[in-house]
């Protein structure tokens, strides 16, 4: 039984974990930084704990600090959210050499996922299908050039340990290649201290479809049907949709037994996503494994009614899966925009003082929001200040209660998305679900700079 | 004399030129950080490097002095 978890992480994470905690009647620790001590999160929970500085390193990446103050507090178990720690193999192993549970995967499945290389092989290996690529990490920029003659441009340039589209590029001829190769290298490097990179194929016309997996201790592995998150811009999602108005039934079914089987493959336990690019002739193929709960999984919560959190927690507890596959049933369609703190035209962070914050209310809203009233965003931390999730009964009707929801949602003293998240809900590209990766691209850039 | 000017708050995270050295308009003299995204700041105006007024890892304010330029 886990009585106290810890909440390793900030924002509306961290507040989306302490609700199910507080459901489930289990104490919550939060712990935050000196930029967050004003945070919602932070007096939602029973405890709560200074870290330090804002600066990521002296907070939230402190993995010392953290199994300190949750060995103090007498935690069973540390809930790690998205980013941050979540994915980090090192602090998996400290917490259970404190003994104190991690909720998520075994540190080995995470390492190996967390190598873009190493799980590309891994897929290979569970046949689950792959873009066509380098299978091991290109030494040289000639050596990359030589590997271009072969699957021919556009490619995708990748860093093995990359994540939030750092180290990643696309490129259309040797000239761009070549730059491209030696700078993401080098930031690659600098940013996650390994410089490896890859190539792929850059597919276009792909969308990005992941499926929802969760896995208990004891073999049994279901997903929970796909969320469809094409929508992004700088390989950032700004809009995921749940179920994906692309996907044929049998494509859904295939793409779904893929990621079971990998999961089992791998050994996986815990909630996890399997990301795949989908081509327009329905192929779909691996690009990565996210071994930590989502931003985006309420869309998949709201069309399944299953609480996500709550299963990562009875999976942490060696509870077996309470339901099989032919038990979980998708009810509805949910989407979610991302609210960012950005100029909708430049994109460039917006951090300031929220002098007024409302937010929209109705039955087929959910709010799952970092920041309230008065509050200061800072620039130290991702620039998402909430989500807004919406369910209607059919695609149509969700369209329709976003773009309702984004008019009455009221952020002001600092830029935000909400101007480009209109443009979007109302475009016909999207109404149509023509939905691919790159829809702001051709859609929503044009429209800004026509003005 | 032009000043180059913080377009918003973040940390300094790389300065991509020196003091005495002679930059040209639009040529990025730093890199912010902020909110897990590089934001470049250009010099406005030819010119030399006359002073820096930060150093990397410093936060600055959005319209702080970050370089002098003459």
């Amino acid at each position: 039984m886990i009585t106290k978890i810890l909440i390793a992480n900030r924002g509306e994470i961290a507040a989306r974990v302490i609700r199910t905690c507080q459901k489930l009647s289990i104490k919550t620790v939060a712990v935050y930084s000196e930029a967050d001590q004003k945070a919602p999160f932070v007096s939602m929970a029973d405890e709560s704990f200074l870290l330090g500085p804002p600066r990521v390193q002296d907070s939230y990446l402190n993995i010392e600090k953290i199994i300190s103050i949750a060995e103090e507090s007498n935690v069973d178990a540390i809930h790690p959210g998205y980013g941050f720690l979540s994915e980090n193999g090192a602090f998996a192993e400290k917490c259970e050499e404190a003994g104190i549970r991690f909720i998520g995967p075994s540190a080995k499945v995470m390492e190996k996922m967390g190598s873009k290389i190493a799980a590309r092989k891994a897929m290979q290996e569970a046949d689950v299908p792959v873009v066509p690529g380098t299978d091991g990490a290109v030494k040289s920029s000639d050596e990359a050039i030589e590997f271009a003659r072969e699957i021919g441009y556009p490619i995708m340039l990748k860093a093995s340990a990359g994540g939030g589209g750092i180290g990643m590029q696309a490129v259309q001829s040797d000239e761009e290649l070549i730059k491209a190769f030696e700078s993401n290298a080098k930031r690659a490097k600098t940013f996650f201290g390994d410089g490896a990179m890859f190539m792929e194929k850059k597919l276009d016309f792909a969308r990005h479809i992941e499926i929802q997996l969760l896995a208990d201790n004891y073999g049994n592995v279901i997903h929970l049907f796909e969320r469809e998150c094409s929508i992004q811009r700088r390989n950032q999602k700004v809009i995921e949709e749940a179920p994906s108005p692309f996907l044929s039934g049998q494509t859904r079914k295939q793409m779904g037994e893929a990621a079971v089987t990998a999961a089992k493959a791998l050994g996986y336990t815990g909630a996890g996503t399997i990301e795949f690019l989908v081509d327009d002739q329905e192929n779909f193929y691996f690009l990565e494994m996210n071994t930590r709960i989502q931003v985006e999984h309420p869309v998949t919560e709201e069309i399944t009614g299953v609480d996500i959190v709550e299963q990562q927690i009875f999976i942490a507890e060696g509870k077996e899966l309470s339901s099989s596959q032919s038990e979980v049933n998708m009810n509805g369609h949910a989407i979610e925009a991302r609210i960012y703190a950005e100029d909708p035209e430049t994109f460039f962070p917006s951090p300031g003082h929220i002098s007024a914050f409302q937010l929209p209310e109705g039955e087929y809203i959910r709010n799952e929001v970092a920041v309230a009233q008065n509050d200061d965003v800072t620039p130290f931390y991702d620039p998402m200040i909430g989500k807004l999730i919406v369910k209607g009964s059919n695609r149509r009707e969700a369209i329709s209660m976003l773009k309702e929801a984004l008019l009455t949602y009221k952020v002001e003293g600092i830029k935000t998305n909400i101007p480009m998240l209109q443009k979007i809900a109302g475009h016909e590209a999207f109404e149509s679900g023509n939905t691919t990766t790159a829809f702001i691209e051709n859609y929503y850039l044009p429209i800004t700079k026509t003005k | 004399m032009t000043e180059v000017k913080a377009s918003m708050a973040g940390s300094v995270w790389k300065i991509t030129v020196s003091e005495g050295e002679k930059v040209s308009s639009d040529q990025d003299v730093v890199i912010l950080e902020s909110m897990k995204m590089e934001i470049p700041i250009a010099a406005e105006a030819d010119g030399a490097i006359k002073e820096l007024k930060i150093a990397e890892g410093d936060f600055v304010n959005e319209g702080d002095i970050i370089a002098i330029i003459e």
